[in-house]
């Protein structure tokens, strides 16, 4: 609908025979939209009245009655449906959060190896690129569960390893954190060390740009964050003890426990996920012209430094629309936990909480407008990023 | 543009006309297509799974050869449409079947809420818990701790925490999509992912058969449920419900006056007007359900009544071997009860 009038501002609208015909076309548009979804609606509660199928969204405050096996927030059976979707909200944000996590890093270190020159390492990466990417993501998912609770043992004979670790078919479970007298003054010092940190790198970033002379930032920071809050701790006599978890009865009481549902699908989420951003990485990379290499090469700069300092920061620019759809897939891909037993939203709210309360229009929805939120917020974050990688003319 | 708009406002009368269409009638829609659409469980032994040749067998399908037989004349018509637990009732509701065998509970939020109605319950059943003999537990009430695979969307979810919760038990629900992957996982390693499995006596005894070595496992004595397992339609044809019920009632009625799938031809001779009564040979009952006079000889015919029915599929000449027990005729002491045909 690009006509001059729009194209020059300050100038009046005026009431052309065309203006007007685009606008009433328009308006008939809008109008037959909102007509369509009304009529839509419509149909769909007469049809349900008819049926006598309640309607509404008044289940959510009804009594759920089943029990969730894995849960981020506090529930139990005598919670709310509304709660049972806040569980389930949790549980594949927490998985779809983990997933992306570990894909990006698995996925730029076989991007990067894939261009190794080592000739060994080139193929392993190649290799995870071709087994990953071609088999079935349900599949994969499907391997790791079985291969946990087919290949390791029993509670009883759970593998136990170092500071109480304990590894079973029941899950991995790790000792639970018990806090001692003091440990917040081990936070203060940790939050003192991050700012300390950021002084720091400012001080050296402006020193570099002023004088040239570079300063090993990154070094000194992870010294002062690793160092300083362990250097309180140990100071004030390691204020913080672990509990193991005990064996009793058919299981293991107390800890942390990752149960092999949610190992399964992130694994399989992030392996697979993987698989398609170090594709991604490899072709960003292989998109920087090989002169800028060369270049930097030429300037002294070794191997390494030029991939962080030269190659990379452009290949950004093409990797990062792609990698959003790749994390976009994951948030959604994280909905095949029903298939290993996960209670993610999919499986506890579009699944359990439907079966229980047959509201499925209404559940279908929400469950709906979650994903489309989570879908373009993150789009958002990624468009807001690659807003700032854009090249900045100075 | 144009074109757009007019797709859109023809959109919109089709959809306006087909929201017209009226709810009632399933009969005439069934006799219309030729066919039952009739839902059953993804293979559940005994009660609704497809057998080596592809035809599925079991006590679900039966009712719903003996509806299609009571309708067409011939059990054949009926096409059946496998369906998870989770999607069974919204198949039902949205008009993908036109009845539900898929040995579903009777409860009342499913019968009120959901816009549905059980006509009868073809099978008294309870919840129970299978285990692993090598753990030496011999009561659900040792189960304290343990880790329980199920199938989600079912009623067993909410039966295992009020059963846990009253005794003051903690335990761990491992929930699939569907049965077959509830119990692969129960099944799969020497000491499982899941100590127990969980759902109707009925359906344990059928799980069982899949497990790699059924004898390493026992079902628990306790029934921590009422289970009646019985056929499903939509809300609002009555019509409709009343011939799913009185099929699961003739059948009952015919095993109780000793007609079977054998004796059916010599009974039509029969003086005893009871007898004369439910095979049509007196007064029009399966007219007023809209259908033929002959109804139950054709469902008895075809199928067999419930006791032939029964043993077939889950009783003493089925692998599964479950006794008659809550589900043998009042007149033997069990709960399968008929109103009178007359």
């Amino acid at each position: 609908m690009t006509n001059e009038s729009d194209s020059a501002p300050g100038r009046r609208f005026r009431l052309t025979p065309a203006a007007v015909r685009a606008a009433a076309l328009q308006a008939a548009l809008v109008g037959a939209v909102v007509l369509l979804a009304w009529s839509l609606i419509a149909t769909a509660r007469q049809n349900l009245a008819d049926q006598h199928i309640a309607s509404g969204f008044g289940f959510l405050q009804q009594t759920a009655g089943f029990d969730v096996s894995q849960s981020l927030i506090a529930y139990n059976r005598s919670d709310t449906y509304g709660r049972v979707f806040l569980v389930g909200l949790a549980n594949t944000l927490l998985v779809s959060v983990l997933g992306v996590l570990f894909a990006t890093v698995i996925g730029f270190a076989v991007g990067i190896a894939r261009l190794s020159p080592s000739w060994v390492l080139a193929r392993l990466a190649g290799a995870y690129v071709e087994i990953t990417r071609n088999l079935p993501l349900l599949f994969q998912i499907l391997f790791w569960y079985l291969l946990m609770i087919g290949v390791l043992p029993g509670p009883r004979q759970s593998l136990e390893g170092p500071f109480g670790l304990v590894l079973n078919n029941r899950g991995l479970i790790l000792p639970q954190p018990v806090a001692g007298v003091g440990l917040e003054w081990v936070a203060v010092a940790a939050g003192a060390a991050v700012v300390a940190a950021a002084v720091v790198s400012r001080w050296a970033r402006a020193r570099q740009a002023r004088t040239g002379r570079g300063f090993p930032a990154g070094r000194v920071s992870a010294l002062l964050i690793v160092g300083v809050p362990l250097a309180v701790f140990l100071l004030l006599g390691q204020p913080l003890t672990l509990a193991p978890a005990e064996l009793r009865g058919f299981n293991f009481i107390g800890g942390i426990r990752l149960v092999p549902e949610f190992v399964a699908l992130v694994a399989g989420l992030a392996l697979y996920t993987a698989g398609f951003i170090a594709e991604i990485v490899r072709a960003g990379i292989q998109a920087v012209d090989r002169g800028q290499s060369e270049a930097a090469a030429s300037l002294g700069l070794r191997p390494g430094r030029t991939l962080q300092l030269v190659v990379i920061p452009q290949a950004m620019r093409v990797i990062v629309p792609p990698l959003t759809s790749q994390y976009l897939n994951v948030v959604k891909n994280s909905s095949l936990a029903m298939a290993v037993g996960f209670p993610d939203l999919v499986a506890v709210f579009a699944g359990t909480t439907l079966n229980q309360t047959g509201q499925a229009i209404e559940i279908i929805a929400m469950t709906m407008a979650v994903y489309l939120a989570i879908s373009l917020l993150t789009a958002l974050a990624m468009n807001l990023y690659n807003r700032r990688l854009a090249p900045v003319g100075r | 543009m144009h074109r757009l708009a007019l797709v859109l406002a023809l959109g919109i009368a089709c959809c306006g006309a087909a929201s017209s269409a009226s709810a009632q009638a399933t009969l005439k829609t069934v006799q219309a297509r030729g066919h039952v659409l009739c839902g059953v469980s993804q293979g559940l032994p005994g009660f609704s799974a497809p057998n080596d040749k592809g035809q599925w067998s079991g006590l679900d399908v039966d009712f719903c050869r003996a509806l299609a037989a009571a309708i067409f004349n011939d059990p054949a018509k009926v096409t059946f449409v496998p369906l998870s637990a989770k999607d069974r009732f919204t198949a039902l509701q949205s008009g993908d079947i036109e009845v539900l065998a898929r040995n579903s509970t009777w409860t009342l939020s499913r019968d009120t809420a959901l816009g549905l109605d059980f006509p009868a319950i073809t099978f008294y059943d309870g919840q129970g818990f299978m285990v692993r003999k090598s753990l030496k537990v011999s009561s659900a009430l040792e189960l304290t701790g343990a880790s329980i695979c199920t199938q989600t969307g079912t009623t067993t979810e909410l039966n295992a925490a009020d059963y846990f919760h009253a005794h003051n038990m903690t335990y761990e629900m491992v929930a699939f999509a569907t049965n077959d992957e509830a119990i692969k996982t129960y099944d799969t390693g020497e000491n499982g992912r899941c100590d127990a499995f969980t759902t109707d006596i009925a359906g344990l005894s059928a799980e069982r058969l899949k497990l790699a070595n059924p004898d390493d496992h026992v079902v628990l004595p306790e029934v921590i449920s009422k289970e009646p397992l019985g056929p499903a339609v939509r809300h609002g044809d009555a019509q409709w419900a009343d011939i799913v019920r009185w099929t699961h009632f003739a059948m009952i009625t015919a095993e109780e006056l000793g007609v079977s799938a054998a004796t059916v031809d010599t009974m039509l001779k029969s003086p005893n007007p009871e007898v004369r009564r439910l095979l049509g040979t007196e007064g029009n009952a399966g007219e007023q359900l809209g259908l033929t006079k002959d109804w139950v000889v054709r469902i008895v015919k075809r199928v067999g009544n419930y006791g032939e029915v029964f043993e077939r599929n889950v009783g003493k000449d089925s692998p599964l071997g479950i006794a008659r027990g809550q589900n043998a005729l009042w007149t033997k002491g069990g709960l399968q009860y008929a109103p009178p045909i007359r």
